[in-house]
Order: C-alpha cells, then sequence, then structure tokens
C-alpha cells in the first residue's frame, strides 16, 4: 500500500509499533483461510483417505476389532454381486435419469410460465419454494400417509377418476416409481428457481428481432430462448443429477434402511448404508463407496464435457 | 457460483417492451391470459395441496384421517400434537435440534465467513471446488471414518460429535455465499480505511463486516435450516439424550400401527419453522441451494 501519492492529511497514522498487527496484515490471506482448511482437512480429507484405506481391508463388526489387509477382495465381491450391488447400479441409474429428465421438462415448462410478470407473482415463488425447504424425512412421512394404499388421498382419487388403486410405496414394482414422484415434487422447485434466474439474465434483442421477422412462439423458444438457456439448464442437470444420485432421507422414511422387504428400493446410497451401519461390514462398505464415488465423477465428467461441447455449438 | 445473490433480480417487465400489438392478435390475448392464469393455480395447487393434506391430518382424530368423508369437514383438536409433547416427549429433541443447528452455524460463520472473505479478495482459485465437492461426496463415506474416530474418543451420541458432523453441511454454504457477498463490495471502502490508518484486519472488522450483516444474517438462516432437515448423521451419530427431530419423526413408524395423526403433527412442527424463515429469505434460499454450480 502506497501512501505517498496521497496529501499529508491522508498520511498512515498506523501504530507503525505493533509487530502482530504488521505480521496479521501481512498474511491475512492465510490467517484468514487456514481455520477453515485446518477444518477441511481433519473433517473431511482425511476421513475420505480413511475409507479408502479401508476399503482394502476386512474391518466389520466393531471399530475396536482389529482388522488385515485383504487388497481388493472387497472390490472383487461387489463387482461379482448380482444379488444386491448391480440391481442397486441399476436402480440408482434409473432413479437419476428418471427423476432428472422429468424435473427438467417440468421445469422449464412452469419456468417459462412464470416468466412474464403478473399480479401475485412474488406469493407463486414463495409457495414453489416451500416443497425445497421442508425436512426430507417429514416429507417421506406426508407422502407415506397419501399414497398409503387403504387409506390415502392418492388411492382415494384414483377411485373417483374410475381407476385401479395402486400399491405405491408398499408396492415391489410401484415403489421406485412412486419415490421417483416424489422427488419430483420436493425438487422441480428447484429446477424452476435456477432456471427463472437463467432467463432474467437473457438478453431480449434476439427475442425481439425474431418476433419482428415474424417468428412464432414455439420457433423463438425453440431457436432463440432454448439455446440461450443451455448453459443455465446444464447447471442445473449437474446439480439434481448429484442430489438424486444420492437421495438417501425420503427413501429411508419411506422403505427403510434395506429399501423395502425386496429391496425394490435400494440404491447405492442405500446399500452402503446398510451394509455400514445395518451390517457393520465398514471394510466392505468402504469399497462399496468408492465404487459409488467413482460412478459419481464418471456421470460428472461426461456431464461436464456435454456441457463444454454445448457451450462451443 | 452466488455473484447474483446479493443483486435484486431484474424483473422482465422491468424493461418495457415496446412492441405495437397487432390487431389479429387481439384475440389471442383474451384467450391467453386466462389459459395462464388457470396452469399457474395448478401449478400452485400442485406443489401446496401436499403440505396442506399434511396439515390438515395433523388437526384430524385418526378416525377422520380415514374416512374419505370428512377430508376437508372435519372438526380440529390439537389431541395429536398432546401425543407428540405427552406420550411421545418431542420437546427435548426440538432442544437438541436448536442446540445442534446454532452450534454447526456459529462455528461455520466464525470459521466460514473470513474464509470466503480471503476467497474473495486474494482470488483464491478452486475454492469453489471445495463446496462442490462437500456436495458431491456421499455422506456415508464420511460418516463411516467419523464413527470411527469418534468412538475411539468417546464422543459418540455427544452434541460435540454432531455439531462437528453437521458443519459439513453449513460450512459449504456460508462460505459460498458470502464469498459472492465479499465480491459485491467495492474494494475502495477498504482502501479508504486503511488510508484513514486502520490495518487489514482492523478494515475487515470495522468496514466490511457491518457492511456484510445482511449476508452473515441470510447465510447464518439457510444453514440452520439446512443443520435442521439433516438426517443422516444424527441417525448415526446421536442417542437417547441428543436424538435430533428428524430422527425422531423417522422412528414414529417402527411401531406396528401408525398414528398418522401423532405423525403428521409431527412432521408439521418440523417443517412449519423452516417454512415461516424461508419466506423471508426466500432469494438467498435460492443462492444457497443452488451453491457452485451457477459460476464456471
Amino acid at each position: 500500500m502506497t501512501t505517498t501519492s496521497h496529501p499529508s492529511y491522508l498520511a498512515p497514522k498506523r501504530r507503525r509499533g505493533s509487530g502482530l498487527t504488521t505480521w496479521a496484515d501481512r498474511h491475512i490471506k492465510w490467517l484468514f483461510t487456514a481455520p477453515a482448511i485446518v477444518f477441511v482437512a481433519l473433517l473431511i480429507i482425511f476421513p475420505i483417505a480413511y475409507t479408502v484405506f479401508l476399503s482394502f481391508t476386512d474391518s466389520a463388526s466393531s471399530v475396536t476389532r482389529p482388522f488385515s489387509f485383504v487388497g481388493f477382495e472387497n472390490y472383487g465381491k461387489w463387482l461379482g454381486d448380482f444379488e444386491r450391488f448391480w440391481p442397486a447400479v441399476g436402480r440408482t441409474a434409473y432413479f437419476t435419469i428418471t427423476a432428472l429428465v422429468i424435473e427438467l421438462v417440468l421445469g422449464l415448462a412452469i419456468a417459462l410460465l412464470l416468466r412474464k410478470t403478473f399480479r401475485g407473482q412474488s406469493i407463486v415463488r414463495v409457495f414453489i419454494l416451500l416443497p425445497l425447504v421442508a425436512t426430507p424425512v417429514a416429507v417421506g412421512m406426508m407422502w407415506l400417509l397419501i399414497f398409503e394404499p387403504s387409506i390415502g388421498f392418492a388411492n382415494v382419487l384414483m377411485k373417483s377418476l374410475g381407476l385401479p388403486a395402486q400399491l405405491w410405496l408398499s408396492g415391489t414394482d410401484t415403489a421406485l416409481n412412486t419415490i421417483v414422484f416424489i422427488d419430483v415434487w420436493q425438487w422441480t422447485p428447484m429446477v424452476i428457481l435456477i432456471l427463472l434466474a437463467g432467463l432474467s439474465t437473457l438478453p431480449e434483442e434476439p427475442d425481439e428481432a425474431a418476433r419482428v421477422d415474424g417468428a412464432n412462439a414455439w420457433q423463438r423458444f425453440r431457436h432463440i430462448t432454448l439455446p440461450l438457456l443451455m448453459p443455465t439448464l446444464a447447471a442445473a442437470a449437474i446439480l439434481r443429477s448429484i442430489d438424486a444420485m444420492k437421495t438417501f432421507d425420503i427413501i429411508y422414511a419411506t422403505k427403510g434402511r434395506t429399501g423395502g422387504s425386496n429391496n425394490e428400493a435400494e440404491t447405492l446410497n442405500m446399500l452402503a448404508y446398510n451394509e455400514s451401519f445395518g451390517n457393520s461390514q465398514y471394510g466392505s462398505a468402504a469399497a462399496l463407496l468408492m465404487l459409488f464415488l467413482m460412478f459419481i465423477i464418471i456421470i460428472l465428467t461426461a456431464l461436464t464435457i456435454l456441457r463444454s461441447k454445448g457451450h462451443r455449438a | 457460483m452466488t455473484a447474483t445473490a446479493q443483486r435484486p433480480t431484474r424483473s422482465p417487465a422491468a424493461t418495457a417492451r415496446v412492441s405495437p400489438p397487432a390487431p389479429r392478435r387481439r384475440k389471442k390475448r383474451l384467450l391467453g391470459p386466462t389459459l395462464r392464469t388457470i396452469a399457474i393455480v395448478v401449478v400452485v395447487l400442485l406443489f401446496v395441496l401436499p403440505l396442506g393434506w399434511m396439515l390438515m391430518a395433523a388437526f384430524k382424530t385418526n378416525l377422520d384421517i380415514v374416512t374419505p368423508s370428512r377430508t376437508f369437514d372435519f372438526t380440529p383438536t390439537l389431541d395429536n400434537f398432546g401425543t407428540v409433547f405427552g406420550a411421545q416427549d418431542f420437546a427435548p429433541f426440538i432442544v437438541n435440534s436448536v442446540v445442534v443447528g446454532v452450534g454447526a452455524t456459529i462455528v461455520a460463520l466464525v470459521l466460514g465467513v473470513p474464509a470466503a472473505y480471503g476467497i474473495a479478495r486474494y482470488r483464491i482459485r478452486n475454492a469453489t471446488a471445495f463446496v462442490l465437492l462437500a456436495r458431491v461426496i456421499p455422506g456415508v463415506s464420511l460418516l463411516i471414518p467419523w464413527y470411527f474416530l469418534f468412538s475411539q474418543v468417546q464422543l459418540v451420541g455427544t452434541y460435540t460429535a454432531l455439531i462437528l458432523t453437521h458443519i459439513f453441511v453449513t460450512m459449504p454454504l456460508v462460505v459460498a455465499i458470502m464469498a459472492g457477498f465479499f465480491e459485491g463490495l467495492p474494494e475502495e471502502l477498504e482502501e479508504a480505511a486503511q488510508i484513514d490508518g486502520s490495518s487489514r484486519v482492523g478494515a475487515f472488522v470495522r468496514v466490511v463486516l457491518p457492511l456484510a450483516l445482511p449476508g452473515v444474517a441470510t447465510s447464518a438462516i439457510l444453514a440452520f435450516i439446512f443443520s435442521w432437515n439433516n438426517f443422516l448423521f444424527a441417525l448415526v451419530l446421536s442417542n437417547q439424550e441428543t436424538r435430533t427431530l428428524p430422527v425422531a419423526i423417522s422412528n414414529f413408524t417402527s411401531y406396528a400401527s401408525v398414528d398418522w395423526g401423532g405423525l403428521m403433527a409431527a412432521s408439521v412442527i418440523i417443517t412449519v419453522p423452516v417454512m415461516l424463515v424461508a419466506l423471508f429469505a426466500q432469494r438467498y434460499v435460492v443462492a444457497g441451494l443452488t451453491a457452485g454450480a451457477t459460476k464456471g
């Protein structure tokens, strides 16, 4: 900081004697960030490293039980497991893709619907926000009642529409789709809000020019709004897919620890939880989590590559 | 990231459109808005009705809940709330959730606000990667080593363990929101303070922090909501005495017959406070939820 360029009455009145203050000023960048970095290292980096380490051991039953090194045995066990592991991979992929596609399409439609100002706009935005902040476990309980086959509102509605009653969350075939529905209810609002923020930053000129040139609403959406909105849409897709892959609270609340008696709603995250804190198979669970993390990273990388390609186009 | 958070969102109507209406579009103009209003009402109902259902059930007897004809026609009762606070003894769980939420929020602010300032002012790259990292890592992969660690030092079931782990949820949020906030503050303010003889740390405390108070307040609110809603960490690391609300509610269904009225009353007790808080900070809730995604 140079002070020579200022007139004398602006000269620093700093107490040069305080060595601590000068030291703190010189190292402010690290002084301010170090505590947070230390915390992240202690509670995130070190534990992740320990999980990697555990994945190569036979640690089980108790945290104090001594364990031995087993190499890639845990990984081999999972990759050859067609009873629980691969079905869980399939369910995780199905759940994530289905929820993501519905949420993006629905979110885009609703964002376009709410784009132009109207009376009561702010109250509508508040209503849309409510599912987002509601505690997921409580949301799960709420839907458990609505989807209850004999007393729930869902089947009352089905009957009044002349449709057959469903088992919803209790059915082996319908449980996962019902949870997709709950996820869509809770998280489409996030897509809407991200897209509304994106839409509000779009320039108006191209749209206006196309209107003057006689383009209809669909043409203007397809060739102007959608391409301009692509980066925002990609960001929403990445965010939602990360969270959807890790969905836990709602599945646990509605289907229990094992994802139902036939594991019909058991995703990778649920399987990892059950293996570690249900069966106390810590080494094996750690290996499963590493495989899960690898899947997440592969999908994220693919989405990011897709997004950067979209940027260039 | 959240650089846009503190800027008021520009409403599309603010920039008035100047397109003279073509005469043949007049008919459409009457039909269009009506359809749009109907569509908006349907959308709002789809998101709000299930919550209304939960709210109604919380004030119904279990007999009214199972009777379709009494869906809207029922005599409200507070019995369910009596069960929740009486037989289920929910008050201590509320206290636990508040203690853990407040603790995790305070620590996150103390660690996160200066860090966010450092990140914003000294342009530390890859800081957003940390926020994204916190989002990508499955919670269970941290929970296993945490469980090992806390078992060794006899911290399982204590507030300390719960607060420490909930910081994993609260701190990324505080850092993301506050870094965006500090980036929006003009650097000239601190320079002026330093010219007046203040140290850099002094300028931060006396000039920057007071200006950042709205940001601090809203990131604190959001951090608290996220801690309040968190289920997984307390599921493993709490015990009977330190159990938080989401864990307490999840235990409701383990009985043979479900007390739906009580369950819905408990769900109302846990969701209504966060919803009320969210109403007052809605813009920032959006910023926090999308943290780490909108930039880069």
